[in-house]
């Protein structure tokens, strides 16, 4: 029998999730809370193809940086909504999510991380090339407009929308990795062969989870380009690919809340550390080797590793 | 319940005469004047601008005494790393968290382009020194923005006449691919056609990030053009001039720098750059106005100002001596003393912001000397001719800026009535 | 406009030796160590800088740079190996692109804090200035050097591998480890000198770069890219692939620099896509 919710940790869980959500913009400074929110979200939809389906991207900026280049575009110089613009960053990202994976899943493993790192080089150079796109100057003073009444102008309101969106999104990732659909992931990243052998598509599969991360991405790039109110080159670029693999890498890849920690924790690395200039590369790049050498599971994984040996 | 209207009525009255003698005495936000200096602190235009341009801050708030209206003037600084996003990051946490009023340099035309929105939308104002575009104050102009040291348009009427003049009637641009090189292409385009010459053609290459220069110095040779013009800056066009040299571009065409500073002319060496023509807003040997504030200067950097320096201090004692007349430093009002006041120090005489917040003030063509012609450390250039304000920069009316109460236009202007 | 495009084809080719050189590196560590050297750009931009800061603090020279500066980053591989990679044997490769890639962060980050964005300038060494007017290009004399010596290099490489008892056991080594060890042969040595001879292969390239690419800090990030997609393009374990490949692409982007500039940048990610569509494990690759 299923205890019930009141009793179950998951639900504790989110409880702790929303309560610090919704506290958050007086504690710290809301658009830093923000960008936080928007890179877990890009960490997770990451997460769920790295530590759930094993496919490691190395490309997955492309998804980010061209729906916030979309959803900027319609917002800015087409003048769309946001329930309108950001779907569209949406649906582009999963768009090329599907093109993508229909190239790269013929290969795996190292040839197929080296495959979406090219992928996602020509979309940085088709963005730089792009005239409405800004170059190098970027997509600049995109509007934040309004939702549902809300304000977004305000950074309270457009805080709260951004968390709204991220919780929804955080859900329905959690609910996808519980799935049997979830399941029948991990079981082809355990051991393919025996996957195939049971009679499932693999390569559906495989092509699904892809889609639905680059989705993900893409809607973490649209919310980006709305918070910062800009999209430049920066979102496209394969540092920012490298970026979201050492949050997934830090926080624990293969946990649900692992890479919304690794997001947080190399984001206020990153801001607390901004006046140290090019020593936060050097950190960070210790951080990826420290925790390859050392912490594969992550900070989550660890923890978590730790709580169950201690009972 | 009346007890606490009462108590609350004299409350109100009691402090109106300290409220008062506060508004006499002058309004300044957060008790103290916070300057930025938003620059390019380790990368391509580091050497120009930079620490050197924080430092040119730090002595125009020592000149002007340190403090304004009794109130302490601090100067911050960081760097954008000529990235917009950066740039439009840092911008707006210092408006929103650290309580800046005004934000100097920026030295990039593409984050000036992002910062500028970001502080007008709050009402701070910005002094760029660097930014070339004309659209700073033109098409994307703000009520509160100072485009003070020198613009496109300035360069190529400058040393692009100058060398339209002495038979460089076929031009082939090597051009930055950012909104600066791009303008200063087209605008120097302009005057190459106007004089009844002809562009031959373009190269645009990624800024920052390229290095090797070869590729497209070889489409400007092929192009047959007398006139390579370089519509880059920075450490770009010293590659350019000296890869050119090294591909023997030189001995059949000429090369002409749109955007040099003394810095380059300095890592160039005068062997290399003799006889370049280039348009400059300052000279540090011009006067002896100018030769004291740049001693000054080279006894805390080690070398000579380039012009974005020079222009972040004056621009910068000019923001605060607006402070001092408006009696506040409400962004309004030091923008109209601004306007209103001449500019007259070691920068400029006579210079005058307009209504569109273009700084209009002589600017010099100058020849930078051979290596037998300078007789001491620095002595770079042969000022050819001081081009007078009216002649130097475009009119109000030519830049159309939309929130100028000249050329007015509501609907493209998003910060009127706030 | 025969003379633009050879122009352009000439310096296509100047690019495409060092594109070879890099993949060169590249694809040896791959072929043995199964390891994809993201530091490998880092390693190229040490050595162009160790280059730049022997001949600025020290006086050395270029040619004394060619030979020393290759050996000390090829050292700094070796310890990489020994303490690092070596760790890493039985996991899944990713781990060690993972590290190589937390080395490239740690290593471009520390030159970038301390030297900043913009170029330091390398001048080209006494004996090597001036240049050859072949009457449709200006051919400066230090790139005609680089070629040759990338075409000695790589063909000396490749001598070295297919044709020699060492290349035989390091051949033997990417197909079957654990046999190679079994008949004797110190295969975890065999690692550790491949790794840094890759990384001092890297270095070689950064020294030969300064006079023509400026050195900064940056110069290895943009190039790996281009030299990932070569190592892709030309199979991952093939040596000729790479250099063959690396030559390859360096004459298209000429010819692309020639036809339509724009496109020269993302010309070998297309070339990259339109292979592994029909040939998935690259022109000269076997598949794995």
């Amino acid at each position: 029998m299923t205890p019930p919710l009141y009793e179950r940790p998951v639900f504790w869980g989110y409880v702790a999730l929303v309560a610090v959500g919704v506290a958050a913009p007086f504690v710290v400074y809301p658009v830093f809370a923000m960008n936080v929110l928007v890179m877990a979200l890009f960490a997770s939809a990451f997460n769920l193809l790295l530590g759930y389906a094993g496919l490691l991207s190395f490309g997955h900026a492309a998804f980010l940086g061209s729906a916030a280049y979309v959803t900027g575009y319609a917002a800015k110089a087409l003048g769309l909504p946001v329930l309108a613009a950001v779907p569209l960053g949406v649906a582009l990202a999963a768009l090329l999510g599907l093109l993508f994976g229909l190239l790269a899943l013929r290969r795996s493993g190292i040839y197929f991380a080296m495959i979406t790192l090219g992928f996602a080089q020509v979309v940085y150079f088709s963005v730089l090339q792009m005239p409405w796109t800004g170059g190098e100057d970027g997509l600049q003073g995109i509007p934040r407009g309004s939702v549902l009444g809300l304000d977004l102008g305000n950074r309270f309101e457009m805080y709260y929308f951004v968390y709204g969106v991220f919780l929804g999104a955080f859900l329905l990732i959690h609910r996808t990795i519980e799935s049997p659909f979830g399941h029948v992931l991990r079981a082809i990243r355990e051991n393919e062969p025996r996957a195939l052998s049971l009679g499932y598509d693999v390569e559906r599969y495989k092509l699904v989870a892809f889609v639905l991360s680059a989705a993900l991405s893409g809607l973490a790039g649209s919310l980006k380009a709305l918070t910062l109110q800009f999209a430049t080159l920066g979102d496209v670029t394969w540092q920012r690919s490298g970026e979201v693999v050492l949050m997934t890498l830090l926080g624990g890849m293969g946990t649900v809340v692992g890479p919304s920690v690794g997001a947080l924790l190399v984001l206020t690395l990153e801001n607390y550390l901004a006046s140290l200039g090019s020593w936060v590369t050097v950190i960070t790049g210790v951080v990826f080797v420290v925790m390859v050498m050392a912490f594969r599971r992550g900070v989550v994984g660890e923890v978590r590793a730790l709580v169950r040996r201690s009972f | 319940m009346n007890r606490w209207i009462a108590t609350a009525v004299l409350a109100a009255a009691l402090s109106a005469p300290a409220l008062a003698a506060d508004a006499a005495k002058g309004r300044i936000s957060d008790d103290v004047v916070k300057i930025g200096v938003l620059t390019d602190m380790t990368g391509y235009y580091s050497d120009l601008a930079g620490p050197g341009s924080v430092e040119a801050a730090k002595m125009a708030v020592e000149d002007f005494g340190g403090t304004v209206l009794g109130k302490p003037i601090q100067v911050v600084s960081a760097d954008h790393q000529l990235k917009a996003d950066v740039a439009s990051t840092v911008a707006r946490k210092w408006i929103d968290e650290d309580k800046v009023d005004a934000i100097v340099d920026l030295v990039s035309s593409s984050t000036a382009l992002a910062v500028m929105p970001v502080a007008a939308q709050k009402k701070r104002i910005t002094l760029l020194s660097g930014p070339g575009t004309t659209a700073i104050t033109g098409a994307q102009c703000t009520p509160y923005t100072v485009h003070y040291t020198y613009d496109n348009w300035a360069l190529a009427h400058g040393t692009g006449g100058a060398v339209v003049k002495q038979g460089g009637d076929s031009w082939f641009f090597i051009t930055a691919d950012y909104v600066f090189g791009k303008s200063l292409e087209s605008d120097t385009a302009a005057v190459v056609k106007a004089a009844g010459g002809k562009s031959l053609g373009d190269a645009l290459y990624p800024s920052p990030g390229t290095t090797d220069f070869s590729s497209y110095l070889l489409q400007a040779q092929s192009s047959g053009a007398k006139i390579i013009g370089l519509a880059n800056a920075g450490q770009d066009t010293i590659n350019c001039i000296k890869q050119a040299n090294e591909f023997g571009l030189t001995k059949s065409q000429n090369l002409a720098g749109l955007l040099v500073f003394i810095s380059d002319v300095h890592a160039l060496g005068l062997a290399t750059a003799k006889g370049m023509y280039l348009t400059t807003a300052f000279y540090w040997d011009r006067d002896d106005a100018s030769r004291k504030w740049a001693k000054r200067f080279f006894e805390r950097t080690k070398r000579m100002p380039t012009m974005v320096q020079a222009g972040v201090a004056s621009a910068v004692g000019h923001y605060l001596r607006a402070i001092q007349a408006a009696g506040t430093d409400d962004a309004d009002a030091v923008m109209a003393k601004m306007r209103e006041m001449p500019v007259n120090d070691f920068f400029a005489q006579g210079g005058r912001i307009g209504p569109d917040g273009l700084h209009r003030h002589a600017m010099y063509l100058a020849q930078v000397k051979s290596p037998e012609e300078s007789k001491a450390p620095w002595d770079y250039y042969r000022i050819a001719r001081i081009i007078p304000a009216a002649e130097a920069f475009p009119s109000a009316e030519e830049q159309k800026c939309p929130c100028a109460p000249t050329t007015l236009d509501a609907a493209k202007c998003p910060y009127l009535g706030k | 406009m025969i003379r633009a495009l050879s122009g352009q084809l000439l310096l296509g080719l100047i690019n495409g030796s060092f594109y070879a050189l890099l993949s060169l590196g590249l694809a040896i560590i791959f072929g043995l160590l199964e390891v994809v050297n993201f530091a490998h750009g880092a390693q190229y931009m040490m050595g162009a800088f160790l280059a730049w800061m022997g001949l600025t603090y020290l006086g050395v020279g270029y040619w004394w740079a060619l030979l020393l500066v290759p050996a000390a980053v090829g050292l700094s591989g070796v310890a990489v190996e020994r303490v690092l990679l070596r760790r890493l044997q039985g996991l899944d490769p990713l781990y060690g692109l993972l590290l190589t890639f937390g080395l490239a962060l740690v290593i471009e980050g520390a030159f970038h804090q301390a030297y900043g964005n913009s170029g330091s300038s390398y001048p080209v060494p006494e004996a090597l200035r001036g240049g050859f007017d072949l009457g449709f290009v200006y051919l400066p004399r230090y790139r005609a050097w680089v070629v040759l010596v990338s075409a000695s290099v790589c063909f000396f490489s490749w001598f070295i591998i297919e044709r020699t008892r060492l290349g035989a056991y390091l051949r033997a080594g990417t197909e079957n480890r654990r046999l190679l060890q079994a008949f004797g042969v110190n295969v975890p040595f065999m690692f550790t000198v491949t790794y840094g001879f890759g990384a001092a292969l890297a270095a070689f390239a950064g020294v030969m770069a300064a006079p023509v690419y400026q050195v900064n800090p940056l110069m290895g990030s943009s190039l790996i890219m281009v030299v990932f997609a070569v190592v892709v393009i030309g199979g991952m374990g093939s040596i000729l692939g790479a250099i063959l490949t690396g030559l390859g692409i360096g004459l298209v982007e000429g010819l692309t620099k020639f036809l339509y500039p724009p496109a020269a940048s993302v010309v070998v990610f297309a070339i990259m896509a339109l292979v592994l569509l029909f040939r998935p494990a690259g022109l000269f690759g076997r598949p794995r």
